[in-house]
């Protein structure tokens, strides 16, 4: 499987021959010594609290095959199957919320767990070693991580496609009461759709009262915190008081910071305070039912 | 002024010499917009520019014009208002465009609204010799594809 | 074109019918400020709901209506304001701050009786 070809591309040119036979060597010694580097390497892993978001056997399932991919990677210089296996690893483990910082550390501890050993075992080669280790391990390292951050961004440009394509809801809760939950990021464009879908879902409803919930909303600027306003004294043009829940402290700074007539907005804690609020403004008075015995 | 760049169609010119006019202008400048295929929405937002124009002439220059016509650039179509008067000019033009600044009794929000209101805005203003404000909107989601 | 004026139990009710020229605007005001005080009208309700663009022009007149008709005791309410125009109106940064806006005619009279009887009741 060695293919010299192959391999000119991940070790230095120079004594080819003797390198592409040392890495040869390397390889078995690694692969002989898989279970208990394997080992060594998941408890590092534990150690660094990397992979937190995943179980002690995923970790180690996950170790075993990255393991045997990095041998075949360094043995065989081709880096296709890594590449591939990286991809896969990424999209298992994304939606786990792992972070770059966790995936490039995990490769970095295996690179060391090996080095380690193979200094250990070729104490008086130490520099040949590094030569016909080094560049393959970082380039394989440098494959994950990249694999990793290139499927996070996919990852990204998909969700914030979603977002923008999903239509903010404005949900009549009760009669005359609209529920406009928002999500995510607000920019100037999705302010303005958001504004108008409001204004035409309170004449539509005859809507008194509007609780937006901005729960989920992670950062404001000043333009969209204006556009914020906006839409809220829109709203009371058509005889719609909006009750605006769910600030964050960082977004409450912003509209201290940036001046907006805090006495313009009513606000309140969270949703269902909002609601209660609504409910109160509706001149209604939410009470249990008292159950009739049968 | 129909080699004006730009502009590619028949523009219609409404004489802005009474309050009445002012009406002319943004009923003429909600036909066009609707007809280049506005929503609702922007063709109101484009006719109440139109209405603060139209009134800054009569305030403040007596008369001018409105010219409304299509525009097009790199496959963006449009709507380009411009309103022209040969009145006193605006001494600070910078002052002009600040929220809150106004010469004549408290309106003052005429055109750093109507800057709002719209996507491009330019003003060129001489002292004795008038001012002439342009504005664009470019109808949502028609950029180059 | 004169904006007909309906008066109806306490309440004067004027209901834009065509664009109004400036001109419109401020008699329209003039006329329900000296009809509150003849008709001792308790409410105003313009209702706007025809009208395609609200400037800062008409916006300062309805403002002015509802400060000088509160000075000669009558609430003022402006009714129906259209989606669209409530969007333009808050972008050139017409708030029509302190005066009532209610959805509709319906909605107007509702608010105006509200406000009428507390007034009444606090006295």
């Amino acid at each position: 499987m060695a293919d010299t070809r192959t391999t000119r591309s991940v070790i230095a040119p120079l004594a080819l021959e003797s390198t592409t036979a040392l890495l040869r060597e390397l390889v078995a010694h690694l692969r002989e010594n898989r279970t208990q580097l394997r080992e060594e390497w998941a408890r590092r892993i534990t150690e660094a609290k990397l992979l937190t978001a995943m179980t002690p056997e995923e970790v180690f399932a996950e170790a075993t095959a990255v393991y045997d991919n990095y041998l075949e990677a360094l043995e065989t210089g081709s880096i296709e199957a890594l590449e591939t296996y990286a991809r896969n690893l990424s999209e298992r483990i994304i939606p786990r919320g792992v972070e770059t910082h966790e995936v490039v550390g995990i490769v970095l501890l295996l690179r060391d767990v090996l080095a380690r050993s193979l200094f250990g075992k070729y104490p008086a080669d130490f520099s040949r070693v590094l030569d016909a280790y080094e560049p393959a391990a970082n380039r394989i390292a440098n494959t994950v991580a990249v694999g990793f951050v290139q499927e996070r961004e996919r990852i990204i440009r998909q969700q914030q496609e979603a977002i923008r394509e999903l239509s903010t809801p404005v949900l009549p809760v009760r009669e005359r009461l609209l529920i406009l939950p928002i999500i995510g990021i607000i920019d100037p464009q999705r302010a303005r759709q958001l504004t108008e879908q409001l204004l035409r879902g309170i004449r539509i409803n005859r809507a008194k009262v509007v609780v937006m919930d901005i729960t989920g909303v992670p950062a404001m600027d000043a333009t969209v915190a204006n556009h914020l306003v906006q839409t809220v004294e829109a709203s009371r043009l058509l005889g719609a008081t909006v009750i605006v829940t769910g600030l964050s402290p960082e977004i409450a700074q912003t509209l201290v910071n940036i001046g907006v007539d805090l006495g313009k907005m009513n606000t309140v804690g969270d949703l269902q305070g909002g609601i209660e609020e609504a409910e109160r403004l509706q001149g209604y008075k939410v009470v249990p039912i008292t159950m009739e015995p049968a | 002024m129909a080699d004006e760049v730009g502009l590619v169609n028949d523009e219609a010119v409404v004489p802005i010499r009474s309050d009445g006019d002012i009406v002319t202008a943004r009923q003429e400048g909600r036909a066009l917009a609707s007809l280049l295929g506005f929503s609702s929405t922007e063709a109101t937002l484009i006719a109440t520019a139109i209405s603060e124009l139209a009134r800054n002439i009569v305030l403040y220059a007596k008369r001018g014009e409105i010219v409304l016509a299509l525009v097009e650039d790199h496959g963006r179509r449009g709507i380009v208002v411009t309103a022209r008067d040969e009145g006193p000019g605006i001494v600070d033009v910078r002052k002009a465009l600040m929220d809150g600044h106004s010469t004549s009794g408290g309106l003052g929000l005429g055109l750093p609204g109507v800057r709002r209101l719209m996507d491009d805005f330019e003003i060129v203003s001489q002292i004795g010799k008038g001012t002439t404000v342009t504005v664009k909107r470019w109808k949502q989601g028609a950029g180059p594809v | 074109m004169p904006v007909p004026i309906l008066k109806q139990r306490d309440y004067l009710i004027a209901t834009i019918q065509a664009a109004l020229t400036d001109d419109d605007l401020k008699k329209l005001r003039d006329a329900l400020v000296a009809q509150v005080g003849e008709f001792r009208s308790r409410g105003v309700i313009v209702d706007v709901t025809t009208l395609d663009v609200m400037d800062s022009f008409a916006a300062r007149t309805l403002r002015d209506l509802s400060h000088m008709s509160r000075l000669r005791g009558a609430e003022t309410v402006i009714v129906g304001i259209q989606p669209e125009v409530a969007f333009a109106m808050v972008q050139l940064g017409l708030t029509l701050e302190g005066v009532p806006a209610a959805l509709d005619l319906e909605e107007g009279l509702a608010y105006l009786d509200r406000k009428t009887k507390r007034k009444t009741a606090a006295k």
